[in-house]
């Protein structure tokens, strides 16, 4: 127990973590290098690497690996962005009126337990499978983290500096843009951080199931033509953009919160 | 006596119920090829219920889907739970670990399902290796932030009470981190349902996600909404039964207190 307490120093730390990931990758490339696994069920890394930077420029399953993670951050940004402006205002209105809580909270309770694929049959048939179905399907999975955030927002206002609007006659309205807006943002962009992951995510499971172009189309055509090196370098390819898109978020929040003189973007 | 915020919901539903009945029927705003009536889900509701739908009654449908999101959700929490942990309370392992597992936690579980698709085919087992990806991670970054933040006067009390090893494990560790490990749990139990479904949707010869893929190539939206709704009602039910557990785990602490009243 006492090693729970040790202060590791870095060259330690980088040491050991070095020494893990030369086993992650040494049984990786010894499994398939020296046969034991078969290149079909285990490809070896470097393999993958390779197919990931030749599915840069030449087209696979109809486009270029660029092509389709274009696709998919368009259809990935409405999603996220509808999220946004329907999520967004209705927690902070949510948080502000108890009218509009009390009538939105048991209809978010009734529907927030069905996972968000599941929307993807109602979305396919009322959006289409192109660019509509799968942004409700985005939507879904980006929406209550958004909704949720603006309402803790919202109700972890300082009650003081309420009332004291309140008795210098503030309207809802401005009440609403110059209190609860400004007070609410490190909770909303939170709310956002994670509403990013869970709308990527969705994104990548609409995609296999119904779309004809995207990151994840390309996998599901790999995976139906056996080439097991294409589908590591899709999941590469997934990891990295969503990694990207969070270290953007994280720059983001880490300003907002400077500019509204909260220290530091939260882990 | 039901409360304001009672009322206010009863009323709401009602006015759903109302709205949903006229705009599909009398009304005719929602075309039944669109959003069925109450009828059509009716009516899908008892096909699916005696002849079947997707190759089997509802019940087997429902009972693979929840066996595999139970199994599933039980291996990689108890596998999460103890790699987090074990590094919680080695920090070298810790520093082993964590680069590998950084380099794989961005990757969304759902990426995964082509890849476990071609390793294990569409069966049982591939599913299970699915949710594994999704629900292993939440239950070990919580369990090991759970030990992270004990107290350390907690322990160097119990050191210098000469409490042994596993006695300081089973009395004191593990109950002061279990807060943050149901915290873990309820996480990964939420991605044990999506990944579930989503894998399901894919690819799978039973199961809820099945009858929403068959649902969805027949154009039939009576069987969507029963789909839908019983992916639903179970998660619910799966969420309940975790959040009693932990109440009766946590029954001496504070925050289930805060929890049953919430």
């Amino acid at each position: 127990m006492r090693n729970r307490s040790l202060r590791l120093s870095r060259w330690t730390r980088v040491a050991l973590g070095l020494f893990g990931l030369t086993i992650f990758f040494g049984i990786w490339g010894a499994g398939s290098i020296t046969g034991l696994a078969s290149s079909t069920f285990l490809p070896d890394p470097l393999s993958v690497i390779g197919r990931l930077l030749k599915l840069v420029d030449s087209p696979y399953a109809g486009h270029t690996l660029l092509e389709h993670l274009t696709a998919s951050l368009f259809r990935y940004g409405a999603g996220l962005a509808l999220a946004i402006v329907v999520g967004l205002p209705l927690g902070l209105l949510m948080g502000w009126f108890r009218l509009i809580d009390d009538i939105v909270t048991p209809m978010f309770d009734g529907l927030r337990f069905i996972a968000p694929l599941a929307w993807v049959p109602f979305a396919a048939l009322w959006f289409g499978s192109s660019l509509g179905g799968p942004v409700l399907v985005i939507f879904t999975g980006a929406f209550p983290p958004v909704l949720i955030g603006a309402y803790r927002g919202a109700r972890l206002i300082d009650p003081q500096l309420v009332e004291a609007a309140r008795m210098l006659g503030t309207p809802h309205r401005r009440m609403l843009t110059e209190i609860l807006l400004p007070d609410a943002v490190p909770s909303i962009v939170s709310g956002l951080r994670v509403a990013a992951g869970l709308g990527w995510q969705s994104l990548i499971g609409a995609e296999l199931i119904v779309v004809s172009s995207g990151i994840g189309y390309m996998m599901v055509q790999a995976q139906a033509a056996v080439s097991t090196r294409t589908v590591m370098a899709g999941i590469i390819a997934v990891g990295l953009v969503g990694t990207a898109v969070d270290l953007l978020l994280r720059l983001g929040e880490g300003a907002v919160r400077r500019r509204f003189g909260v220290a530091g973007p939260s882990k | 006596m039901p409360g304001r915020r009672g009322i206010v919901a009863v009323l709401t539903l009602t006015v759903l119920i109302v709205l949903w009945v006229w705009a599909t029927g009398p009304g005719g705003i929602i075309s039944p090829v669109r959003f069925p009536s109450p009828s059509l889900v009716w009516e899908a509701l008892a096909q699916i219920s005696t002849v079947g739908f997707g190759g089997a009654t509802l019940p087997v449908h429902i009972v693979t889907s929840v066996a595999l999101v139970v199994e599933g959700f039980l291996i990689a929490s108890g596998t999460g739970t103890a790699l987090g942990l074990a590094m919680g309370w080695d920090r070298r392992l810790a520093a082993i670990i964590n680069p590998v597992f950084q380099l794989l936690r961005p990757i969304p579980p759902l990426a995964w399902i082509p890849l476990v698709i071609l390793w294990l085919g569409l069966g049982d087992s591939a599913k299970i290796l699915v949710i594994w990806f999704a629900a292993f991670v939440p239950a070990v970054i919580n369990t090991e932030t759970g030990i992270r933040d004990i107290p350390e006067h907690l322990i160097e009390a119990a050191y210098m009470l000469g409490t042994p090893r596993w006695r300081l494990l089973w009395r004191i560790v593990i109950p002061a981190a279990l807060p943050t490990i149901f915290t873990g749990l309820r996480l990964s139990l939420q991605a044990s349902w999506t990944t579930l479904v989503a894998a399901e949707l894919v690819g799978s010869f039973y199961g809820l996600g099945h009858v929403l893929n068959e649902a969805q190539q027949s154009i039939y939206p009576g069987m969507i909404f029963v789909g839908m709704a019983a992916v639903g009602l179970f998660g619910w039910l799966t969420t309940l039964l975790l959040a009693i557990v932990e109440s009766r785990v946590l029954a001496w602490h504070p925050s289930v207190r805060e929890l049953v009243s919430a």
